[in-house]
C-alpha cells in the first residue's frame, strides 16, 4: 500500500483509544483507593495503597453491601451463568441445526420457521410474562431459572445452520457409503468439523452470558443466587442515604466483572472477531 | 453469511398449499443434495430446542398478548377483560408519548454517535500499520465489557461529587446536575451508551474494509488523490451493506440493551428523569403492578422490532449481492 500515512490518523486513533479505555484505567487505579480519598480528591490515574484490604473485603466479606453474599460467591455464579450459557447454547442449538439441514422429514419448514421467529423479539420484551412464566413453573432462584429461558433465542442455531449448509455434500454421502448412521455422522464428523466454529460461538455465547443483567435481577431474590451483574445494583442501592458512599469496593466490584470477559475477548481476539462479524450477532 | 433465514421457501399461492408445503417433506429447495431419511431421529435432534422455544418464548409471548387486553387485579382478586382499552390508554397518555419521543431522540443520537465514531476510527486503524495491532486491541476491549458495569463507570464520571466531567463541564460554566436534571441525565445515559458501543461498530467497519480487494483499493488511489473523495466513492459504497446492518442492530441497541445502563443511572427513580420505551415496561410491570398496561405496552414494541428485524433481514440478503 502506497498510502501516505498522516501523523494526524495517529492523533485520531489516540484519542479514540483514550476516550476508550481512560474509563477502565481509572476505574482500576480508584479501586485501589480508600473511599474517603476518593471522597476528598476524586477519581485517580495512578495506584493507590489499599488494594489488597479492598478486593480482599469485596470477595470475601459476608455482607459487605448485599447481606450475605461474598464476592466470591457472585463471581462463581457469574462463572455459571456464562459457562452454562455457552454450553447450552452450543449443544441445543447444533443439535437443532444438525436436524433442520441433513433430514428430510415432515414439518421441516413449519419447526424451522417456529425456531427462526424467536430471532425477531428479545427478551426485553416479553420481560413480564415470562417472568410470570417462571414463577408458575417454580424455576425462581434456581440456575435452571437463570440460564434455561436464554437459550430460546435462535442464534446459536441460525449460524451452525450457515455453516453446515457450508460443508459440502461429498463429505454425507462418503459418510454413509462408509456405512455411518445419523448419531455416527454426527459425532465423528460433524462434530470435530465444527471445532473452530464452536470455539468462536463459545466466545460471544460465554461474554453474553456473563453480562446478563436484566434477567437474574428479576430471577433471582435468594442472595446466594446472585451474579456480579446484580450485585452491581445491589451496591448502588445500597448508597441512597450513606454518608460516603464505598466508592473504591463499587470499583473493584466493577473489575471483577470486567476482567473474565475482556480477559477472553483480548486473549482469543482473532477468534472472537471471526465469531461476532460471521454470526452476524 | 450467505442467506437469510426468513427468505421465503414457500410457494405462493392459497393457504391450503401453504400448509401443505408445511405438512409435507419435500420442502422447496432443501438444505442439502442428499438428506438423511429417517422420520423420528431428526425429532429427537430438535427436541431440546424445541421445548425451550415453546416453553420460554411462545408461552409468555401469548401471554403478553392475552394480558393485554385486562385489567389485573392489584390484590390478585382475579381479571377483568377490557378489550383494547389498555392499549388506548397506552397511546393517548402525555407520559407514553414524551417517553416515546425520548426514546426515538436517544436511538438517533446514540446510532449516529456511535456509527460515525466507530466507522472513523476503523478507516484510521485500517490505514496506519505502525501500532495497528494495539490500537485494534485497546478498542476492541471495550466491546466485553458489560452495560451495567458501563453504567457504573459512567455514573461515577458524572458524580456530582467525585466526577471528573462534572468538573470538566463546571469548568466551561455548566453545573452538570446528572439524576436531577433531565437534559443532563440525558447527556450522561447517550454518553454511555455510545461509549460501550463504539468497539462493536468499529469490529464490523473494520473487517467490512480489509475485506476489500487490494487491486480495488489500489485502482482508487491512482483514480482518486484526495483522500475524502477516495472515501466518499470507493470506500463508503463497498461499506453500505455493513452500515446498513450495523444500523438496524444499533438501533435494537439503543431500544433495548441500553436497559441496564438506564437502570444503573437513573435507579428506579424515574422522577425528573428520561428513560426509554422498554425501561417504562419495566417500571409500569415491575414497580407499578400495572400488568395489563405493560403487556400491552410489551405488544406494541415487539410490533417495532418484527418490523426492525424483518427490515434488517432484507439488508442482510441484499448485502449478500454487494459482496
Amino acid at each position: 500500500m502506497m498510502q501516505r500515512i498522516k501523523p494526524f490518523d495517529h492523533l485520531i486513533l489516540i484519542i479514540g483509544a483514550l476516550f476508550l479505555i481512560a474509563p477502565v484505567v481509572m476505574a482500576f487505579m480508584s479501586s485501589t483507593h480508600s473511599a474517603i480519598d476518593i471522597h476528598s480528591n476524586g477519581l485517580y490515574f495512578t495506584p493507590g495503597s489499599d488494594a489488597v484490604g479492598t478486593y480482599g473485603k469485596v470477595l470475601t466479606h459476608r455482607g459487605g453491601f448485599t447481606g450475605d453474599v461474598t464476592g466470591m460467591r457472585m463471581l462463581m455464579n457469574s462463572m455459571i451463568m456464562g459457562l452454562g450459557f455457552a454450553v447450552g447454547k452450543i449443544v441445543l442449538s447444533m443439535m437443532a441445526a444438525y436436524a433442520l439441514v441433513y433430514f428430510r422429514f415432515r414439518f421441516a419448514t413449519l419447526l424451522f420457521w417456529m425456531i427462526f421467529t424467536t430471532l425477531l423479539l428479545p427478551l426485553e420484551v416479553r420481560i413480564m410474562p415470562s417472568y410470570q412464566v417462571m414463577s408458575t413453573l417454580g424455576l425462581l432462584n434456581s440456575y435452571t431459572g437463570l440460564i434455561v429461558p436464554l437459550l430460546a433465542s435462535a442464534t446459536g442455531t441460525f449460524f451452525f445452520r450457515q455453516f453446515f449448509r457450508s460443508i459440502p455434500d461429498e463429505m454425507l454421502e462418503a459418510a454413509r457409503i462408509d456405512g455411518a448412521g445419523p448419531y455416527k455422522f454426527f459425532i465423528d464428523i460433524l462434530v470435530p468439523l465444527s471445532r473452530t466454529m464452536m470455539a468462536a460461538i463459545f466466545i460471544i455465547m460465554f461474554i453474553y452470558g456473563w453480562n446478563q443483567y436484566l434477567w437474574p435481577l428479576l430471577m433471582t431474590t435468594d442472595e446466594s443466587f446472585y451474579t456480579l451483574m446484580r450485585g452491581i445494583k445491589s451496591i448502588l442501592q445500597v448508597w441512597i442515604g450513606s454518608q460516603i458512599p464505598d466508592y473504591n469496593e463499587a470499583f473493584a466490584l466493577a473489575v471483577l466483572a470486567m476482567i473474565p470477559p475482556v480477559a477472553v475477548v483480548v486473549i482469543f481476539q482473532r477468534m472472537f472477531i471471526k465469531g461476532l462479524t460471521e454470526s452476524d450477532k | 453469511m450467505t442467506d437469510s433465514p426468513l427468505r421465503t421457501t414457500l410457494p405462493n399461492g392459497a393457504l391450503l398449499s401453504r400448509l401443505r408445503a408445511w405438512y409435507s417433506a419435500d420442502t422447496p429447495n432443501p438444505a442439502k443434495r442428499v438428506q438423511f431419511d429417517r422420520p423420528l431421529t431428526p425429532w429427537l435432534f430438535l427436541l431440546p430446542q424445541l421445548a425451550v422455544v415453546v416453553i420460554f418464548f411462545y408461552w409468555p409471548s401469548v401471554q403478553a398478548v392475552t394480558s393485554s387486553f385486562y385489567i389485573e387485579d392489584p390484590f390478585g382478586f382475579g381479571s377483568t377483560f377490557v378489550g383494547t382499552e389498555n392499549y388506548t390508554d397506552a397511546l393517548t397518555s402525555s407520559q407514553y408519548a414524551s417517553t416515546a419521543m425520548f426514546t426515538a431522540f436517544f436511538c438517533v443520537m446514540v446510532t449516529g454517535l456511535s456509527l460515525g465514531i466507530g466507522l472513523l476510527l476503523a478507516v484510521k486503524a485500517d490505514k496506519v500499520i505502525r501500532g495497528a495491532a494495539t490500537y485494534k486491541t485497546l478498542l476492541i476491549s471495550v466491546y466485553a465489557i458489560a452495560p451495567p458495569v458501563a453504567g457504573l463507570i459512567g455514573m461515577m464520571f458524572f458524580d456530582m461529587h467525585i466526577g471528573p466531567l462534572t468538573d470538566l463541564a463546571a469548568f466551561f460554566g455548566h453545573d452538570l446536575r446528572v439524576g436531577i436534571n433531565y437534559w443532563d441525565t440525558a447527556f450522561a445515559l447517550i454518553t454511555i451508551s455510545v461509549w460501550k458501543q463504539i468497539p462493536y461498530n468499529f469490529i464490523f467497519f473494520l473487517s467490512g474494509l480489509q475485506s476489500v480487494p487490494v487491486s480495488v483499493r489500489e485502482a482508487a488511489l491512482i483514480d482518486a488523490q484526495s483522500g475524502w473523495r477516495r472515501f466518499c466513492d470507493v470506500t463508503l459504497p463497498l461499506l453500505a451493506p455493513t452500515a446498513f446492518f450495523l444500523l438496524v442492530i444499533n438501533i435494537t441497541y439503543a431500544m433495548f440493551d441500553t436497559f441496564p445502563i438506564i437502570d444503573v443511572v437513573v435507579k428506579d427513580k424515574p422522577a425528573n428523569n428520561p428513560i426509554t420505551l422498554v425501561y417504562k415496561v419495566y417500571l409500569d410491570g415491575f414497580k407499578g403492578n400495572d400488568i395489563g398496561g405493560s403487556s400491552a405496552q410489551s405488544v406494541i414494541l415487539m410490533v417495532v422490532v418484527a418490523a426492525l428485524t424483518v427490515l434488517q433481514f432484507r439488508f442482510l440478503e441484499r448485502r449478500v449481492h454487494y459482496g
